[in-house]
């Protein structure tokens, strides 16, 4: 498995878990629960500096960009306009021209804008950005933004933060039939099974924080999720047994009295 | 006061020196530049700019970080 790399873009990623950022309790624990999860890919979202009190630590000072690779996302963003304002900030702020793209159609179920990811996507890749966008369990949709330039597909496990685990896992399968590029399993994972599992499918990495972040010890967690996705990894690189209705002894009947 | 100009930084009324640059307003805000991405009035600055625009009255400054989160 040494040479298992996941290339997105020309960019090389040691970790196929990557993680979010949010819910912590602090950064002291931010970053213990990354450290331990083994992720080289956090994502991180951009927010107005807090001008009032300058006392507060800054993520950075926790998390070296030199270490990880920092992903920007556009979190929180319902418009193509928004979603484009804050990826283009995110570069000003000096990164990379990585974003993860998020245009999101509700706020209940933070389901992807499919039509606003798509339409910002193409903006954002005539600007030279490399867009990971954050879909829905759509495969139309993901081939859609693969053939406009994204070089990898983030879709859903479920909605975000709901740790409902793999939905539709059929429609995932189509997905990673259908395009040619990374597809990085993205929210709603809830426990280390579900991660095992969307790498059993055949994902090439897991994006969560919720399921993280939310469990009663984080950082235990963080280290499930890393077994989780290494063996969900190995399981399908390996190839799994085909399913059966009925038995299949193990043992010879050759040599039975 | 004279000399000065109104401005929003980040949404909040300031009242803020005349003739300021982006640069100096970040350096007295304790804002490390390296962090950060500033717009003026809709518009992304370049870093290299910072130390040339200078604030005038009725100016938008929005200063933005990276901060916790995943998705949404």
């Amino acid at each position: 498995m040494a040479d298992d790399r996941l290339i997105i873009a020309g960019r090389e990623f040691k970790s196929r878990l990557w993680v979010g950022t949010g819910k912590y309790k602090d950064f002291v624990e931010t970053q213990k629960a990354i450290e331990a999860s083994g992720a080289d890919v956090v994502t991180v979202a951009v927010r107005r500096v807090n001008i009032t009190d300058r006392s507060k630590d800054n993520l950075l000072d926790y998390i070296d960009p030199k270490k990880y690779t920092i992903l920007p996302n556009t979190a929180g963003c319902y418009t193509v306009e928004d979603a484009v304002r804050y990826s283009r900030l995110a570069r000003a702020a000096g990164v990379s021209d990585l974003v993860k793209l998020e245009v999101l159609g509700d706020e209940k179920t933070l389901f992807p804008d499919t039509a606003g990811l798509i339409e910002a996507a193409k903006i954002l890749i005539k600007e030279g950005f490399i867009v990971l966008p954050y879909t829905n369990d759509d495969p139309i949709v993901a081939k859609k933004l693969v053939d406009i330039g994204c070089p990898a597909v983030m879709p859903l496990a479920a909605p975000i933060g709901s740790g409902l685990g793999i939905r539709n896992p059929y429609n995932l399968k189509i997905i990673m039939e259908t395009v040619k590029v990374p597809i990085i399993v993205d929210a709603g994972v809830g426990t280390a099974s579900d991660a095992a599992l969307a790498m059993e499918y055949g994902a090439d990495a897991v994006l969560m924080n919720t399921a993280i972040a939310g469990a009663q010890d984080p950082i235990a967690m963080a280290e499930a999720m890393r077994h989780a996705v290494h063996a969900g990894r190995l399981a399908y690189k390996a190839g799994r047994i085909p399913r059966k209705l009925y038995a299949t002894a193990s043992s010879p009947i050759e040599g039975m009295l | 006061m004279q000399n000065a100009v109104n401005i929003h930084v980040n949404g909040e009324p300031r009242t803020w020196r005349s003739g300021a640059s982006v640069a100096e307003l970040l350096r007295e805000l304790d804002i490390k530049i390296e962090r950060v991405a500033v717009e003026l009035n809709l518009e992304i600055l370049d870093r290299a700019v910072f130390d040339q625009r200078l604030l005038q009255d009725g100016d938008r400054v929005e200063i933005m970080s990276f901060i916790g989160g995943g998705s949404s």
